[in-house]
């Protein structure tokens, strides 16, 4: 696993929540190999969502860098930054994950809407997505449904397949199974683990749940990597 | 597929969507509609007369002259005697003469007394020529062709008898000279189609009996005497003038403004019809304003719709966000949406126009006289749809700029 090349790499990045004088997020080291899964723990108000957009590149830092598979985010325009997260990380989220008036099928393919190199990977986006599904243990026949139609287990999944659907280098995943209960939790894990080895995917994903991370090659607990200023004025 | 996914989020929210779509659509058509009328009309008054050079009558409004000796709109207030018509009848410059004698009805239908040489002279719709759809033009001193619309409503064939009254709206009527329907002409959807015709004679015919606009009691003509007398008119209403060459026009205009035996007038229905436009002009500017305000206020329903759908379609656009879209992808799509309403809501629109026009066609023409052709839509109109898909559009920019501005500050994250 070389050193070198980590998917994620974050140096004395200091984030300041808008409004407040003071920066609220400090982190002075994080770094994610390619391949590896890491489970990112820490409480509520942690400073974990911010920690995920700063490397999805939706808020910028104020200081430091943020290099996404080597690639300074504070060195692409706006539209570069929302191009280069559509090619390098499939997200799921909490719950909510899904345009619950289209299809699943329109779920699934909706990132090769916006990154090309993804859509390059991926001949035929129905084919494949069906592939995902039946991998995610997902009917088939699922995939003409309107995704609101589905219950929240399968709407996870089908999040899953969208993140997975031209295989990016990093699977983000904001406590993905928080909406699940504890058997579909298990169960929704196993695949998405199974599915990443399967395309040597790295996976950061975040959690208040200590329990799941035997699972994972590295736990990084959120209190050692950042400092959360939060009140301080 | 983004066009699937934008159909698919307007279809989710079908009643809001599909009520913004009826406004805008029936908005369309109110404006389409009244521009066909606009257009109809004008089309269908300036098809009424051609390859007349003059209209002459007693001095009035030029304005006034062409409404009732053309339109049967109005009535005349004085005649030209009969002396100052064959005057003009013998100028050198004047090819063909037509007399025009109104003032009788058939029950809800205006008697023209004129002579054969209508038929021949009278053209409509540049240049055609009255057709007799069955029987013949009149022959005898009581035959009468009646217009297509005066059999159609009053259930008319040839060999009918009617009975012509005097005045417009009167219960006197010319009892003792029944009338024979000769012929029917073919549809022109001009006022001739509401118009019962009989020759100048038959006019004088029925007035023997009277005097002053009432009968003279107890005096009753039989019909084969009133055949035996000679019949010429006092006076007639109006005349449709020929001149030998277009040239001649002006100076016979002059000429007969200046008759110095009676206050004619004389006007070129081209111009005289100019002079009405101007007249109505006004209130066609009017009713244009209106029904486009009305277009507008759709449109504007449609901004409010899409304002108040962006608080709960927040975590929408985050997901766009997500999958890499950028804000400006996030405002792309909603104005996507707004045009495709307004698009969708312009081609009802159109649908309604021409389902309007279907059905109804007929009633405006029986009620007012007016043919509205339904034909393919105009330059014009297809101008006016893809105005209001493009106002959409603009209309949509701004809430789609603060879905664009709130999506920036959102991120992906959707703090609920």
């Amino acid at each position: 696993m070389p050193d070198s090349d980590p998917i994620v790499l974050l140096k004395d990045v200091r984030y300041r929540w808008p409004g407040r004088k003071s920066f609220g997020l400090n982190i002075r080291h994080l770094e994610l190999a390619r391949a590896e899964t890491v489970l990112l723990l820490g409480e509520s108000g942690s400073g974990k969502s911010t920690l995920l957009s700063l490397i999805c590149g939706t808020v910028a830092a104020g200081q430091g860098q943020v290099l996404l598979a080597g690639t300074d985010l504070a060195s692409l325009t706006p539209g570069q930054r929302d191009r280069f997260r559509a090619e390098q990380i499939g997200l799921i989220f909490q719950q909510f994950n899904l345009l619950p008036f289209a299809s699943v099928l329109d779920n699934i393919a909706l990132p090769l809407q916006f990154a090309p190199t993804r859509r390059t990977r991926v001949d035929n986006a129905a084919q494949e997505a069906r592939r995902l599904c039946i991998a995610l243990g997902l009917p088939d026949d699922l995939l003409t449904a309107r995704a609101g139609t589905l219950s929240v287990g399968q709407q996870q999944r089908v999040a899953a397949a969208r993140a997975l659907i031209g295989t990016p280098p990093l699977i983000v995943a904001d406590e993905p199974t928080s909406s699940l209960d504890a058997e579909t939790q298990g169960n929704f894990l196993e695949l998405l683990f199974a599915q990443s080895r399967a395309h040597a995917t790295s996976l950061l994903m975040v959690s208040h749940d200590a329990r799941l991370a035997d699972q994972f090659d590295r736990v990084i607990q959120m209190a050692d990597v950042a400092q959360s200023l939060r009140d301080a004025a | 597929m983004i066009l699937r996914l934008a159909f698919a989020s307007l279809s989710a929210r079908a009643l809001t969507v599909g009520m913004t779509i009826l406004a805008i659509a029936l908005s369309v058509a109110l404006f389409l509609g009244v521009e066909k009328i606009r257009t109809g009309a004008k089309a269908s008054f300036a098809d009424t007369i051609s390859g007349t050079d003059l209209i002459v009558g007693a001095r009035s409004g030029s304005v006034q002259l062409l409404l009732y000796s053309v339109f049967r709109i109005g009535n005349a207030t004085n005649n030209m005697t009969w002396e100052s018509y064959q005057d003009l009848a013998a100028r050198p410059e004047v090819d063909w003469i037509v007399p025009i004698s109104l003032g009788d009805s058939h029950r809800q239908f205006r008697v023209m007394g004129t002579t054969t040489a209508f038929f021949e002279r009278y053209k409509y719709r540049s240049g055609q020529s009255l057709s007799v759809a069955g029987g013949a033009i009149m022959d005898d001193l009581f035959d009468a062709v009646i217009g297509a619309d005066v059999a159609a409503t009053l259930g008319y064939e040839v060999g009918a008898p009617i009975v012509v009254a005097h005045g417009l709206a009167s219960f006197t009527e010319h009892k003792d000279q029944p009338f024979r329907v000769s012929g029917i002409l073919e549809k022109t959807g001009t006022p001739v189609d509401r118009t019962v015709i009989v020759s100048l004679e038959a006019i004088e015919a029925i007035h023997v009996d009277w005097r002053n606009g009432a009968q003279i009691p107890g005096q009753s003509t039989s019909a084969d005497a009133i055949r035996q007398m000679t019949l010429e008119p006092q006076a007639v209403t109006a005349a449709l003038i020929g001149t030998q060459s277009r040239l001649q026009v002006f100076g016979l205009q002059r000429a007969i403004n200046e008759y110095p035996q009676e206050p004619l007038l004389a006007i070129l229905p081209g111009v005289a019809l100019q002079e009405l436009w101007q007249i109505v002009s006004i209130a066609e500017t009017a009713l244009i304003g209106v029904s486009g305000m009305v277009v507008v206020t759709a449109l504007i329903g449609m901004m409010a719709t899409i304002f108040s759908s962006l608080n709960e379609r927040r975590r929408e656009m985050a997901i766009f966000r997500a999958m890499g879209a950028r804000p400006r992808a996030v405002l792309g799509l909603l104005v996507l949406e707004a045009v495709l309403m307004a698009a969708i809501g312009a081609a009802l629109g159109l649908a309604l126009l021409y389902a309007g026009l279907f059905i109804g066609q007929p009633l405006i023409d029986s009620a007012f006289g007016l043919w509205l052709p339904i034909e393919p839509p105009t330059l014009r109109e297809v101008w006016v749809l893809l105005g209001v898909v493009t106002a959409g559009a603009i209309v949509s920019m701004v809430p789609a700029y603060r879905a664009y501005r709130m999506s920036l500050a959102d991120g992906m994250m959707v703090r609920t």
